[in-house]
């Protein structure tokens, strides 16, 4: 113990006269009786080198904030950020529920004692089914990133093939994190996608499908903001006996066609859009969708929450589907691992689409499209701009390149940032290939008096003008 | 009327009687049941003239097929509806912020300091895009840099990332290092095997299949130590690790750990620690000296941050110098008074997670290291430890409960029970107490499988309940398995006081009937003629 008894208000039994109480109940001397196990060899023998603690509420909070001044947060400013991680506005019904102590705190209760996070639950993936045109929705996995590398496995173990291509135009990132989870049971390549207009390159897919090919991984709209030719792919995908397997903005839906009626066999995708925070990539959970087939249902390491009656007639139940697929049943003879993901996360989406209901979704999803296609056609007419993938359909965002600008990517947001605004992100280092291009995007924050300022504001760097 | 003393009614003995307690049961609809055509929740902002003019084509420039033309049949409801409805559902869920939560055994469920979540919903945390250039995110890179600094002191080691989003994710991101470190000395092929313990979590044998080894578990010795002659009867040149928790889920530390991993070390493997049950031991014994190569923690459990049904989470992987180029990038190093990121080399394993990972959960953690101290760590280590010694000593009062193995010996942050004794007697099963004890306000688990303590309960006080919240939980396990002997069928027809009663588990396992849907339930209602 601290030579200097001290009270913690997170600690009730350090109350000195509890602790002498409690260590008589128990017939202990002192609390080093219970760490007589540890051999002298293994003991720390120098109290742990830390900062002085705040132990005032007060001062940890002024502490806190003070570091975190230094911090420039976007709604500070009129941001352009996207790759994967989008500022919108979150309804304020959504941080009300998934600040509620029942959700905040609660973690594996049975559906008895959690029958609300069950209901919640149940009814996130029945609203993100109605969204994706699927019978089946995963409870949220990490991040979209995770479901996309599960999703891959998924396609090998249904398939019984090792062999994934996985499209170019993918999230970098999200690659590398596709191929570390999957190398030991799958063989990765990857489909070029075509420098004039985004999209995956057919020929070079149609050259790579065999009948070896577990499945091909793409996502729509991808990287670069271009919504693909689902239809087109799919057909090459199909024809080859392989599995579709694509990833989506759910943001997208009430616009955009769901993935599964061109034939996607698993759908998957990220559902921060959907009423997360950004919290520096902390709002972040992934869903993985399918049509209602025994055979893939097994595939799923994560848990599916599904409805049953109760003993007691006009009850809802829940529960879990098929536990005996999962590691918490099987171990390592379970599909992958599953543990703690993003559950609130999926809570609060399902709060988000409730509130938003279809015409919310449709409009949300027009609103982002039409926002954009006026931000391109401003940006086209600065001299020296130009879009990458001018020709295709985007969602969200698209690449703009500015190598006839004389300047590079990083010095124009440098410039952007001393005028209050975050430009788009950097994709010169990730994509040589694309030159000094940077990746836009916009929300359903951004007004025209937003869009128009950044296009006069680059106007003016481009011009040479200081801020 | 004259005056009553209302307390001298809720006490027997100086003791509060077992807690009248009844969860809220609204019989809510499923939010598809609410809707009405029409409704709205929220409105999105209207577009400008000029942006509308821009675009009035877009949705026709969309490949043929791509365009969507019916709206998603989500509900309609109007805001204060939704709100009800949801707020229903969180009176019908029981958090740790309203039960002693000391049943949820291996998850270390401790409180969730309120100041820490206000700083963590605040913009300069929430609206910080990860993108955002390294001068504008100082704040936030310098409160990871700092908790890589705390966790190297509670653990020991050199190198600190924080990506992954949960204990077994990071779990999952060790086993990938070991993969990758193998290969790197042209010993990828060779090492195939991973040898882990059955009170170890079933993610660490998950994770090691996931990586493509082949997992050899041990089992316990006759005292619940992991058998150490098993263990020297697998290793070989064929290890690529060890990984193992210690104290194991049993709650029982085994002295001879140095043992075990030199063991490991002396055929070429590594060693791997999964610290979700470090609870117990910080300041007081830590994996670098143990001789651990890696090691993880959950922040969610030690480091206080909330659970959330489940996430979101962070767990932090820690290594010894030599293994640090092989986690995840970027990492965030310090350069003088600024903080950035860095990309490393190709030995990364590259990333885990979108992004930096979690990194509100990470600040929340922080908050709570600062508030703390290392005085106050040790303190949470030490109560934690003393709340489950005395939980120990007053559960075992109880007929017909055992804590198995180590007869006589301490526990550190857990302990694993037997309820055989009861079952034997009277036909109740751990899971039916569990439930039972739903009744009475509390969350109770068995424990993960295989059951190898038979009729098991895991049992977790940490240092969050006070002495009377333990007493409070120790007497509902006294009343049940009081109940158990006189009246075994009122335990078997719990639940009575929780929102619903028992579910038709049938339907969950089998396709024709289960439905994970509400349009799977309707389907399939109508398939069976019942709609």
């Amino acid at each position: 113990m601290s030579n200097k008894p001290r009270v913690y208000p997170y600690i009730p039994n350090s109350v000195p006269e509890v602790k002498a109480a409690m260590l008589a109940a128990c017939n202990a001397r002192s609390v080093e009786d219970f760490y007589a196990e540890i051999p002298a060899a293994l003991r720390m023998i120098q109290p742990m080198q830390l900062p002085e603690p705040m132990l005032s509420e007060v001062r940890l909070k002024q502490h806190v904030e003070r570091i975190m001044a230094r911090n420039t947060a976007a709604n500070e400013v009129v941001s352009f950020l996207g790759g994967g991680c989008y500022q919108t506005h979150v309804p304020s019904i959504c941080d009300e529920i998934n600040g509620r102590s029942e959700f905040l705190t609660a973690y594996a209760g049975e559906p008895y004692d959690d029958h609300g996070r069950f209901q919640a639950l149940f009814e996130y993936c029945s609203m993100m089914g109605e969204l994706l045109d699927a019978e089946v929705v995963s409870v949220p996995t990490f991040d979209g990133f995770q479901a996309a590398a599960t999703v891959c496995r998924m396609a090998g173990r249904y398939s019984g093939k090792r062999k994934v291509l996985l499209a170019a135009s993918v999230n970098p990132d999200k690659l590398s994190h596709i191929v570390t989870y999957g190398r030991a049971d799958l063989d990765f390549e990857y489909v070029a996608f075509n420098s004039d207009t985004g999209q995956v390159d057919l020929d070079d897919l149609s050259a790579r499908l065999d009948d070896t090919v577990a499945g091909f991984y793409f996502d729509t709209p991808n990287y670069f903001g271009v919504i693909e030719n689902g239809p087109a792919i799919s057909q090459r995908v199909k024809a080859k006996g392989a599995m579709l397997l694509t990833g989506v903005d759910p943001s997208s839906l009430g616009v955009l066609t769901p993935p599964i009626r061109f034939g996607a066999d698993l759908v998957c995708g990220d559902i921060q859009p959907l009423g997360m925070h950004m919290s520096y990539g902390g709002g972040h959970g992934g869903f993985i969708s399918s049509r209602d087939e025994e055979a893939l249902v097994l595939q799923y390491p994560s848990r599916l929450f599904g409805i049953a009656p109760t003993e007691v007639p006009g009850e809802y139940g829940f529960g879990d589907v098929a536990y005996h697929r999962t590691s918490f049943d099987k171990r390592e003879n379970g599909n992958e691992f599953v543990g703690t993901a993003a559950a609130l996360w999926g809570i609060t989406a399902g709060v988000y689409l409730a509130m938003m209901g279809p015409k919310g979704m449709q409009e949300l999803g027009e609103g982002m499209m039409k926002r954009l296609c006026y931000l391109k056609q401003r940006l086209a007419s600065l001299p020296g701009v130009r879009l990458a993938h001018g020709s295709s359909a985007h969602y969200r965002e698209c690449v703009v390149n500015f190598n006839r600008t004389g300047k590079t990517v990083a010095e124009i947001n440098q410039a952007l940032r001393a005028r209050g605004i975050f430009g788009g992100h950097d994709l010169s280092e990730t994509f040589p290939s694309l030159g000094q291009s940077a990746l836009y995007a916009v929300s359903d924050l951004h007004s025209q008096a937003d869009l128009d300022a950044l296009v006069d504001a680059l106007a003016q760097i481009l011009q040479g003008q200081t801020a | 009327m004259s005056m009553q003393d209302i307390s001298r009614f809720r006490f027997t003995d100086g003791k509060p009687n077992l807690r009248r307690y009844h969860q809220a049961r609204w019989d809510e609809p499923v939010i598809f049941e609410l809707s009405q055509a029409g409704e709205r929740g929220v409105l999105v902002p209207e577009v400008e003239v000029a942006i509308e003019a821009a675009g009035h084509d877009v949705l026709a420039t969309l490949p043929a097929g791509m365009q969507r033309k019916d709206a998603p049949a989500l509900p309609e409801l109007s805001q204060n509806r939704t709100l009800r409805h949801y707020l229903r559902l969180s009176q019908e869920n029981l958090g740790a912020d309203f039960n002693v939560d000391v049943g949820q055994g291996t998850c270390t469920m401790k409180y969730n300091p309120k100041i820490n979540e206000q700083l963590a919903r605040a913009p300069k945390m929430s609206e910080l895009h990860p993108l955002q250039h390294e001068d504008t995110v100082q704040g936030i890179l310098q409160v990871m840099y700092a908790m890589e600094g705390v966790l190297k002191e509670v653990s020991g080691m050199d190198a600190i990332n924080l990506q992954p989003r949960s204990g077994s994710h990071a779990i999952y991101a060790n086993m990938a290092i070991i993969r990758a470190w193998h290969e790197s000395r042209g010993e990828g092929a060779q090492r195939d095997e991973v040898i882990t313990t059955i009170f170890s979590h079933p993610s660490d044998a998950a994770c090691a299949k996931l990586m493509g080894y082949k997992v050899i578990t041990l089992y316990p010795d006759e005292n619940g130590y992991p058998d150490l002659e098993a263990m020297r009867a697998a290793v070989s040149p064929r290890t690529a690790a060890l990984i193992i928790t210690n104290p194991e889920d049993t709650g029982i530390f085994n002295p001879r750990i140095r043992e075990w991993v030199d063991l490991a070390h002396s055929v070429g493997a590594l060693t791997c620690y999964d610290q979700a049950n470090a609870n117990g031991l910080m300041g007081i014994a830590r994996a670098r000296e143990a001789g651990f190569d890696l090691c993880h923690f959950n922040l969610h459990k030690t480091f206080a941050t909330p659970h959330a049904c489940g996430g979101p989470a962070v767990g932090a992987m820690c290594v010894t110098e030599a293994l640090a180029p092989f986690l995840p990038r970027p990492r965030v190093v310090q350069d003088g008074q600024r903080y950035r990121l860095d990309m490393g080399d190709d030995r990364s394993i590259g990333k885990v997670s979108a992004f930096l990972g979690t990194a509100s959960i990470v600040l929340r953690a922080y908050a709570w290291v600062m508030n703390l101290g290392a005085d106050g760590l040790r303190e949470v280590s030490e109560i934690a430890v003393l709340n489950n010694n005395y939980m120990m000593a007053e559960l075992l009062k109880i007929r017909g409960l055992t804590a198995p193995y180590a007869e006589g010996h301490r526990r550190i942050e857990q302990v694993r029970y037997s309820w055989a004794g009861l079952a034997a007697d009277t036909g109740i099963h751990s899971d039916e107490i569990g439930i039972r004890a739903a009744d009475f306000g509390t969350h109770y688990w068995t424990s993960h499988h295989p059951y190898v303590v038979p009729e098991p309960a895991t049992i977790e006080p940490t240092e969050a309940y006070s002495r009377a919240d333990l007493d409070e939980f120790v007497g509902i396990m006294r009343h049940i398995a009081d109940e158990a002997r006189q009246d075994p069928a009122k335990v078997k027809g719990a639940p009575y006081n929780c929102p619903i009663h028992k579910v038709q588990g049938d339907y969950l396992d089998d396709p024709a009937r289960w439905a994970i849907t509400w349009r799977a339930w309707q389907r399939k209602l109508r398939e069976h003629g019942a709609a």
